[in-house]
């Protein structure tokens, strides 16, 4: 297990390199450079500006630079926010749990609903309960999340009155009303991600289930006597998950889209609503931090889901 | 032939035709996605919406940009079937104007990314060696970037330069177009290179081979051909997808300008009046979800009807 985990992160490591390099690149193709306002300065002599492009390095080749700002990003410099006034990894920090709580969450609530309804439906596979869930799966992927998240303002808190629909951290309350605060003004972000999630997952769970359960273990597995549950749930799962938490890692950037959409929706203090505040602000060192960050949550989800294949599948390990 | 004279000349052409008739491909996949009923009903509903977008504005001859004050936010009535916004301009109109924007990125986004997609896959699949697994690495790259926050990334250092060059709407529409287009060819260059990897070794491509076909010919008339069907499949659901993305991108404020009321800027102008005025955004939403479960729904007909061995 350990050599298999070894092997994985030996992998990731080059493509967060390859990430990085695509970044920077964009960064660097870029028209106009953080002194183009210092040039177009009539105050400021052409030498010192040229002396201070050649002082921050700004006139090197770009494969210099690369390596100069990706030492820097790996010593934990990220560099200053230009309107916040704090360092940007302390900003990051700020925000990035409240976006792995909802995302979680999420994640979770969406296996929730799409394992049982996938796995019902295709037991019986075009029976009345499949055709109304596959209805719904392509409803549920087909409603953009911000649309989701606008009717269900509408509905749970202007005509309801229900539920908050600004996401507070910092909220007056404290023991467990804070903890009922923080549920109910939770609920609808995580909501919107959950039924977009689980739409096109139950599609997955489905599919994957239906290649699984005509196989011949499964006969033999119902023929010596075993109950209907733990054929499912020991035999036909098990397998079926295998492809499933492939498709669902290859869903994680979609997530992360999702994510900044209804952070901007309900106005939760994440990193993707940082995100769209700075790109508003031109604040650039920051949109590349959160870019950054969104890359790395990416392939470290890639890699859960490979770990997840040794847990799921042990030919793997010995592989 | 000889021996195979027929008993009257009337009965030669029919007797072949009428046990056996002859039922071309898109035939046989037509049979196949009219059994799709609500595929069916979707590419009503898409024909509808297309070509209201297209000559509605020549029977609904109100201006898009027609302010009156005293006509803000009302609700949908005879004068205004739609309402009007928050500046009093029919909504009805602007969104006929501005469907127009919505189905064309989705439209060119989806052929920018067939294109790129269909050309990594296809040179990955016909080369062997270095070149097929640096560019299957390039495509595994791209998969594991975040698409939205790059999307908003190149947006905002890009915007100002590709204005100027193109003018305000051409600019941003090129941008929004290659950008989205740019962030989604990876999963057709990996569908189109598992179809070349199977299809090359198949004895028809065989048989062109040892014709002596070349290789751009092999690919283009016998291996690109019978690769195409899932290959449509996901330029259907591709168009879906990229509405979706330039309404995200609308709809943050960070897509097409105010006076280009695309579906989803209608929605970010209207998410702050959802509480007196819920019209305003509930029918550009209504839109956005129609057209793109419309385009869904097609996509599984098509998926029936050209590429039956998948079982999803």
């Amino acid at each position: 297990m350990a050599n298999y985990l070894i092997r994985r992160l030996l992998i990731a490591i080059p493509s967060l390199l390859g990430i990085s390099l695509v970044l920077f690149l964009v960064l660097a193709l870029a028209p106009g450079d953080p002194f183009g306002e210092l040039a177009a300065n009539p105050n400021v002599p052409p030498e010192v500006a040229q002396a201070l492009r050649q002082k921050f390095g700004l006139d090197d080749p770009i494969f210099l630079r690369y390596g100069r700002w990706l030492l820097a990003m790996l010593q934990g410099d990220w560099g200053f926010s230009f309107v916040s006034r704090v360092n940007v990894d302390t900003l990051i920090l700020q925000r990035l749990p409240a976006t792995l709580f909802v995302i979680g969450s999420a994640q979770i609530l969406a296996l929730l609903i799409a394992l049982p309804v996938g796995v019902y439906a295709a037991r019986r596979p075009y029976s009345i309960f499949d055709q109304i869930a596959n209805t719904f799966a392509f409803i549920g992927f087909s409603l953009p999340t911000f649309f989701t998240g606008l009717v269900f303002i509408l509905v749970f808190s202007i005509w309801l009155d229900w539920l908050p629909f600004v996401y507070r951290s910092d909220l007056a309350a404290t023991g467990w009303r804070w903890y009922w605060e923080n549920f109910r003004q939770a609920i609808m972000p995580i909501m919107v991600l959950a039924l977009f999630q689980a739409a096109s997952m139950t599609r997955y769970v489905r599919s994957a289930v239906l290649d699984v359960i005509r196989l011949d273990y499964v006969t033999t597995a119902r023929a010596k006597g075993l109950g209907e549950r733990r054929v499912i749930l020991k035999h036909v799962v098990r397998n079926a998950l295998i492809p499933v938490v492939t498709l669902v890692a290859l869903q994680m950037p979609a997530v992360f889209g999702g994510a900044i959409v209804t952070e901007q929706i309900f106005r939760i203090p994440g990193i993707g609503s940082l995100l769209i505040s700075s790109i508003l602000a031109n604040d650039t060192p920051v949109i590349m931090a959160v870019t950054f960050v969104f890359s790395c949550l990416v392939v470290l989800f890639n890699l859960i889901a490979d770990l997840l294949y040794g847990w799921l599948d042990p030919r793997i390990k010995f592989g | 032939m000889a021996g195979s004279t027929p008993a009257s000349s009337s009965a030669e052409v029919g007797a072949y035709g009428a046990a056996q008739p002859v039922i071309s491909p898109w035939k046989d996949a037509w049979r196949r996605f009219r059994k799709h009923r609500l595929a069916v009903a979707s590419l009503f509903v898409l024909l509808l919406i297309i070509l209201a977008v297209l000559f509605g504005s020549y029977i609904w001859r109100v201006p898009i940009n027609e302010i009156d004050f005293t006509a803000r936010l009302a609700p949908p009535s005879r004068e205004h079937p739609f309402g009007t916004d928050d500046l009093g301009q029919d909504l009805f109109a602007r969104m006929l104007y501005g469907g127009r924007i919505s189905l064309a990125v989705g439209l060119a986004a989806m052929s920018v990314a067939m294109v790129l997609g269909v050309l990594v896959g296809s040179v990955a699949g016909m080369a062997q060696g270095w070149v097929s697994s640096a560019l299957m690495w390039l495509t595994d790259l791209f998969l594991s970037l975040p698409q939205l926050p790059l999307l908003l990334l190149v947006i905002y250092l890009f915007r100002d330069s590709l204005k100027a060059i193109f003018g305000l709407e051409a600019g941003i529409f090129i941008m929004v177009v290659i950008v989205i287009g740019g962030l989604r060819w990876m999963p057709v260059a990996r569908l189109v290179r598992a179809q070349f990897l199977s299809l090359r070794e198949k004895e028809f491509v065989e048989a062109a081979r040892a014709l002596g076909a070349s290789k751009l010919r092999q690919v283009l008339r016998h291996i690109l051909p019978n690769a195409m069907g899932p290959v449509i499949v996901a330029a259907t659901i591709d168009v879906a997808a990229a509405i979706i993305a330039e309404s995200t991108l609308s709809f943050l404020g960070l897509g097409f300008p105010p006076d280009i009321p695309t579906w989803g800027r209608l929605l970010f102008d209207a998410k702050d009046y959802l509480d007196f005025a819920p019209h305003f955004a509930l029918f550009p939403g209504v839109a956005i979800f129609l057209t793109v479960l419309a385009i869904n729904f097609i996509g599984d007909g098509l998926r029936d009807a050209l590429d039956p061995r998948r079982v999803i």
